[in-house]
């Protein structure tokens, strides 16, 4: 009598599961089959469009061409030895423990090599750091969750917020092109000019970073950081809070539209009426 | 006939729950270590599954945002604190009076406490998660402001690193009174095993920087709580001041976490490639100079921070300047398998892995250390690969080739040579299945600790968490081998392996509850 229940009760609670299941089969296969359709599988840094990504982009080949070369020697020389040297294959241990000559030899070399990475790099930083003589200045302040920018000497300033529709980030709706990297007001500076970026934060640390144009730096709450751009090329370039900023953190992208010169100052007019 | 009394007496082990409770036996007080190690290690380890899970594919799927950067935040803070720091005390424990003939550590009851004060304090940290607010979502860097505006989960977070921060201290000074006080006659500093000289430095790194970050948290609750600026710039304060004091724990930690593995390994190669460990005084130093060195190199944390010019050379200099004693060491690896006869039991596998993965992370280190390049690379998926390569590759795959390499001395049985094997292949084709594609994404541009992602990052997000399911999962077969190597199995003899070098080689399998009350002597 007992076992006849508790047969029913499993069989309903089959029967409830079996209802839930399309839905939950449909859901398992909305996570396993990935979404992108446009396969991109990026294996570098993004193409540099500023002075300043390309310099950034020669030194990391650089580099990365001199540690795959160490790693590839490193790794030569353990499978050698890993194929070479088996007690399997009769090998005999040798005795030695310590070989000056050998270690003078692996301490020079790679002092060297340090040496030489060093020069570029602080060539490159010296570059970085000379935000002097620029041509225009504009503020960017990060705040939860969200970019201000403020074109002082022009009077103008306006924020930058997604514009990626929830329905999206749910998965109830298609993902655009440009999902999570869409904003509705657009930075705008014009081609060919040295642009200081004065960046600081209203509430927590934010880090402002388009990876096209550069490298990224903290907006600090109370503190005024500063970078600049020179972009070669005008077109759209986009970017993300890079600084752990709290539960939308990865909600506050960037968008920098760089156009030609005249075009910037219709842009700043329209702004400067709109406002 | 009444020493063997004695003896006999002397080896009675206690029975029961108070065995563990009130022990101050080193080989118990290291059981518990490493067990409460393997634990944490599988409650971050889900932790992690949650996030791969999250970022299987664009869009939020499984939780949101919020308990995303919980994740984030306690997964690391469990990972380092949890399961590496007290799995290498529990190493420590275990081997540093075996191997240098002393009949147990200096100050014994103060041992029992520094492990009982770790389940206490992970209690908290896990807690956290459940209070009002949420657990820490602010990294496992904590910096404010965003930590302060965090819940009461914030605070039980730092009281959480006070308590483990008393225990690591504790665990340190017992360490350095052992190793300093308590060696076998004969055995000086220099004829230490690598595995001790690599302790007794980390021990008086544990010194140095465990009270610097107590002090950085203590300011952030005041700053929460008792109306203080430290960190906050409308009362003076500075944020990146947290920064600075947090780092300059932050990096010696790194090296807190990593040089007892290579200590395990300077003791592994040796044994199966048959030959002395090469360069033994060049480890010593390049050990010494490297602890020295992680003192210097703080701020290669925070280049985008906006510091002055003088400064980041500084940093980008002193830090490429760790890559002279950390090559060294894997030199000096290599040259004791160069002609050496080698098998390729699970420790030694371990050992191998070890040496050939942490060379990929010491040298995506050295990318990161040219402040240029560092600016793209920094806070993207090329650091959460860099560092998983550096600790788990490091001092992960470190602990597993101690964990194979002694475990017959400990339980007296050999483990299933099998399982082992499958528990290495699984381990390290999963990891590097879950952290190469990593770099791509970093590269790419996908900043770390984002719970949704653009969609040109899908495919590789797709491979890392796939991989990192099969990673997780495949160390269960550990769970599985050591339970066997405790149940039964072949009898292990007192050298176990083919001529080790070592006093713990001469006690029986498995190690007596006692050993050396009487010290060896040492030529």
């Amino acid at each position: 009598m007992h076992i006849l229940r508790e047969t029913k009760m499993i069989v309903n609670r089959l029967k409830h599961l079996l209802g839930a299941g399309p839905a939950l089969v449909s859901t398992l296969v909305l996570w396993v089959v990935p979404a992108s359709v446009q396969a991109e599988w990026a294996l570098n840094l993004q193409r540099p469009v500023t002075e300043i990504a390309r310099v950034q982009y020669d030194l990391h080949m650089l580099i990365m061409y001199i540690v795959t070369v160490i790693g590839v020697i490193v790794f030569a020389v353990m499978f050698y030895s890993i194929v070479k040297f088996r007690k399997s294959k009769g090998a005999q241990p040798a005795k030695f423990t310590h070989s000056t000559k050998a270690e003078v030899i692996w301490t020079v070399i790679p002092t060297l090599i340090l040496i030489v990475m060093a020069v570029p790099s602080t060539k490159a930083l010296l570059l970085m750091e000379d935000t002097t003589e620029s041509d225009m200045v504009v503020k960017v302040t990060g705040y939860q969750w969200g970019w201000h920018y403020d074109y002082m000497e022009d009077d103008v300033d306006f924020f930058s917020k997604l514009t990626t529709p929830q329905s999206q980030i749910t998965g109830s709706e298609t993902k655009g092109e440009n999902y999570l990297l869409e904003v509705d007001n657009h930075m705008v500076i014009p081609v060919g000019k040295k642009v200081r970026i004065l960046l600081t934060a209203r509430d927590v640390i934010h880090a402002w970073w388009v990876p096209q144009l550069g490298g990224k730096k903290d907006a600090i709450p109370g503190f005024i950081n500063e970078m600049w751009v020179r972009a070669d090329e005008t077109g759209t370039f986009r970017g993300q809070c890079s600084e752990l900023c709290g539960k939308d953190h990865g909600y506050m992208p960037i968008v920098v539209d760089v156009v030609e010169e005249a075009e910037y100052q219709a842009w700043l007019t329209s702004q400067q009426n709109s406002g | 006939m009444t020493t063997t009394v004695a003896d006999h007496h002397h080896d009675e082990v206690p029975k029961g729950i108070t065995r563990w409770l009130f022990t101050t036996n080193h080989k118990d007080i290291g059981t518990l270590y490493l067990w409460f190690s393997f634990i944490m290690f599988l409650v971050g380890g889900s932790m992690a599954l949650v996030i791969r899970a999250e970022l299987f594919q664009p869009g939020l799927q499984v939780v949101d945002p919020l308990f995303y950067n919980q994740m984030v935040t306690v997964h690391a803070l469990i990972m380092i604190f949890g399961a590496v720091m007290p799995g290498f005390v529990g190493f420590a424990n275990w081997m540093i009076p075996m191997m240098i003939g002393a009949p147990d550590m200096a100050l014994p009851r103060m041992n029992n406490w520094s492990f009982w004060l770790l389940p206490f304090a992970i209690s908290l940290l896990i807690l956290s998660l459940f209070v009002p607010g949420g657990g820490p979502a602010a990294g496992w860097t904590i910096y404010p402001p965003l930590s302060v505006q965090g819940g009461m989960g914030v605070d039980l977070t730092i009281f959480t690193i006070h308590i483990l921060g008393m225990s690591s201290i504790l665990g340190a000074i017992n360490i350095i009174a052992t190793i300093m006080n308590m060696r076998a006659p004969g055995m000086t500093l220099m004829k230490m095993p690598l595995f001790i000289w690599t302790w007794v430095i980390t021990a008086f790194l544990l010194i140095a920087a465990m009270p610097v970050l107590a002090g950085a948290v203590t300011m952030l609750l005041t700053d929460r709580h008792f109306g203080t600026a430290f960190f906050d710039p409308a009362g003076g304060g500075d944020p990146v001041m947290f920064q600075h004091i947090f780092w300059f724990f932050g990096h010696p930690e790194v090296y807190i976490l990593i040089l007892p593995a290579f200590g395990i390994i300077s003791q592994v190669i040796p044994t199966f490639a048959r030959k002395p460990l090469f360069g033994y005084t060049s480890m010593v130093f390049a050990t010494a100079g490297i602890a020295f060195l992680s003192f210097i190199v703080w701020a290669h944390h925070m280049y985008t921070v906006g510091m002055p010019l003088s400064g980041e050379l500084f940093f980008m200099y002193s830090t490429m300047l760790i890559a002279i004693p950390t090559g060294v060491k894997i030199f000096n690896w290599m040259a004791t398998m160069w002609r050496g006869s080698m098998t390729f039991e699970t420790p030694m596998l371990y050992a191998i892995a070890t040496v050939a993965l942490f060379t990929v992370g010491g040298l995506t280190g050295l990318m990161m250390a040219i402040t240029p390049a560092d600016f793209q690379y920094h806070d993207t998926y090329f650091i959460v690969a860099h560092f998983h390569y550096v600790i788990f590759c490091g001092s992960v795959l470190g602990m597993f080739a101690g964990v194979y390499y002694w475990l017959p001395k400990w339980t007296g049985h050999m483990y299933d040579e099998t399982l082992g094997k499958w528990h290495f292949w699984l381990t390290i084709i999963a990891f590097n299945v879950t952290f190469f594609p990593q770099h791509f994404l970093g590269f790419a541009g996908m900043p770390r600790r984002i719970p949704d992602y653009s969609l040109q990052f899908a495919e590789f997000n797709v491979i890392s968490s796939i991989g990192g399911f099969v990673l997780g999962f495949s160390q269960l077969i550990l769970l599985v081998v050591v339970i066997k190597a405790i149940r039964g199995g072949k009898k292990a003899s007192a050298e176990v392996w083919e001529n080790p070098e070592g006093l713990e080689w001469t006690v029986p399998s498995p190690a007596p509850y006692h050993t050396f009350a009487t010290a060896p002597e040492v030529k």
